[in-house]
């Protein structure tokens, strides 16, 4: 099976003062698919994941060498705006972090940052992309009362929400359900499959079985490098590293 | 041997429980001792019109407070408006937006300023401040002053108040978790717009706080103000117009003229109002700061 590849990455190297946290990563991540990363805690995974939005921008004493190219263009080029650049991807971090205003100022907030003004357009997108994660049902008769009163698993559902309505292509996922309960984190998953229609997803996952229900293609990552990559069940069923296959056995945690 | 240890084991722990009963208590007996030795005065002259009474005439036997309240008020309030957006900016970029070097830099020289005495700022106060005022800044507006007024009394406490809301506010603004701004700006904020509508908004308690403990320090600063605000026993009108704190009063006064009747009765009224009121938004902000930082919000 061929894929259209989205995210390509081009030796990038990344290291925080002294700890070299990426090595020489090459990848290219399939549109349209959901790529899992997968690799022991302390890899990089969420590091290569935080390098495509750059969000690793603002830790101190970074630095980044190699390319990532989003269709064609080198976010690490010079004149990137990286606003518009984070604005193609929505983030869904370990925890819910909703902001600290209403469950509708939630979702509103990314397209008010982003210059929609108009109350009835705006009222739109909020019901839009709350159906959209699943959650409008539960809370469109709570709208105005703080996000923060929502369960964890309807947060997180409210950040997926909040994600989608910048109109992002890609939705990046950093272990995404690691704090919430099984059924929770079910509804998450087979959103992810809904969506994956309209959206690249890259999930940082370190729940192997996860990334079996979820993952088309799969990165895994040991120690800051790039180990294997391929389709899924080709890296499942016939990894072609050792450490994969430790990995995928549970030797290595 | 064995008793004589045991016996000043027991001597050193009762002392020194007394001591700290006796320290943690101090605030209670000073307020009780005010309040008795205000008696006298709050015995011959209702409290409302002592409050609210323009004349101050002790040898008459009149203690009307009202200009001295005023004048705190007045000189409090312009130290705040002053200090407020600049010490908030200050935190903001501290926070926000420096890079740790100069964070780490910047930190202890805010708050060696806290450290300093206050009669010192009060001689830069008059070195600078009123020089500035006199000269320049009156004619301005076409008016005469002297350059000892509420404005003065207001730059001077400003400076003496940024510390403490700047090192207040950005243990405020560390304890909002980074994973908050980091949803922000994954969907294109800009820091400011990070800063503005969420960090900002999740602080806000804490922040009113540091405002409300800054508030409490400028309210009963006495040194610095007595010796720029002019000391006039009369209603301010204006900026330019000099002003009598509290504070100042009492400072000026107290350990003259205690022959008068109700004098020192009348001034130890004035000091038990200033401990009143300053504890009161000591306590209030420390209450919020406290849930602040065990995260209960």
């Amino acid at each position: 099976m061929e894929y259209k590849a989205h995210i390509r990455v081009r030796n990038l190297s990344v290291s925080y003062g002294t700890e070299q946290a990426l090595k020489d990563v090459t990848v290219d991540l399939p549109e349209k698919k959901i790529t899992a990363i997968i690799g022991p805690s302390g890899c990089g995974k969420t590091t290569l994941l935080k390098s495509f939005n750059r969000l690793i921008d603002a830790v101190d004493g970074i630095k980044v060498q190699g390319e990532v190219y989003l269709n064609g263009d080198n976010i690490y080029g010079p004149g990137i705006d990286v606003t518009h650049l984070r604005q193609k991807m929505g983030l869904l971090s370990q925890r819910p972090y909703p902001l600290p205003m209403s469950i509708y100022d939630n979702v509103a907030y990314g397209p008010r940052i982003h210059g929609i003004r108009k109350r009835r357009r705006l009222k739109e997108i909020v019901e839009h992309y709350l159906r959209e994660s699943s959650l409008w049902d539960e809370v469109k008769d709570r709208l105005h009362t703080p996000a923060s009163s929502l369960s964890v698993g309807q947060q997180q559902r409210l950040c997926l929400a909040r994600g989608l309505a910048v109109e992002p292509e890609i939705i990046l996922g950093d272990e995404p359900t690691s704090a919430l309960d099984p059924t929770a984190s079910q509804r998450i998953e087979e959103k992810f499959l809904q969506l994956k229609a309209k959206y690249t997803i890259v999930v940082v996952t370190h729940i192997l079985r996860q990334a079996i229900r979820l993952a088309d293609y799969v990165v895994f990552m040991y120690l800051g490098q790039l180990i294997e990559h391929g389709p899924a069940r080709k890296v499942f069923e016939n990894p072609q590293e050792e450490l994969t296959r430790g990995y995928i056995k549970g030797v290595i945690v | 041997m064995h008793l004589i240890r045991g016996l000043q084991d027991k001597l050193a722990r009762i002392s020194m429980l007394a001591l700290a009963l006796f320290a943690g208590l101090l605030v209670f007996l000073m307020a009780f001792g005010l309040f008795l030795r205000s008696r006298p005065i709050l015995d011959s002259i209702p409290l409302m019109e002592l409050l609210l009474s323009s004349s101050w005439h002790p040898l008459k036997g009149e203690f009307g407070l009202f200009p001295f309240l005023t004048g705190t008020v007045w000189v409090t309030g312009v130290s705040i408006v002053i200090a407020v957006p600049f010490s908030l900016l200050c935190a903001m970029y501290l926070a926000e937006y420096a890079p740790v070097s100069i964070r780490e830099w910047v930190k202890p020289l805010v708050d060696l300023l806290a450290g300093i005495p206050s009669v010192v700022y009060g001689i830069c106060g008059v070195l600078i401040i009123i020089p500035l005022i006199k000269d320049h800044l009156a004619p301005l507006f076409g008016s005469f002053s002297t350059g000892y007024s509420v404005l003065a009394g207001g730059v001077v406490l400003a400076v003496m108040v940024f510390p403490i809301i700047i090192h207040v506010c950005l243990e405020v603004f560390a304890s909002v978790p980074y994973e908050v701004r980091e949803a922000s700006l994954a969907l294109g904020a800009t820091r400011w717009q990070t800063t503005k509508k969420v960090v900002l908004r999740k602080a806000m308690p804490g922040i009113l706080a540091a405002f409300v403990l800054g508030l409490s320090r400028a309210f009963g600063e006495t040194m610095a103000v007595l010796m720029v605000a002019g000391n006039v026993a009369r209603v301010p009108r204006s900026l330019l117009d000099p002003a009598y704190p509290l504070p100042a009063l009492i400072a000026n006064n107290y350990g003259e003229m205690m022959s008068v009747p109700l004098y020192d009765s009348a001034l130890l009224l004035a000091s038990l109002l200033l401990l009143v009121v300053v504890l009161f938004f000591n306590v209030l902000s420390r209450l919020v700061l406290i849930r602040i930082e065990r995260g209960i919000q």
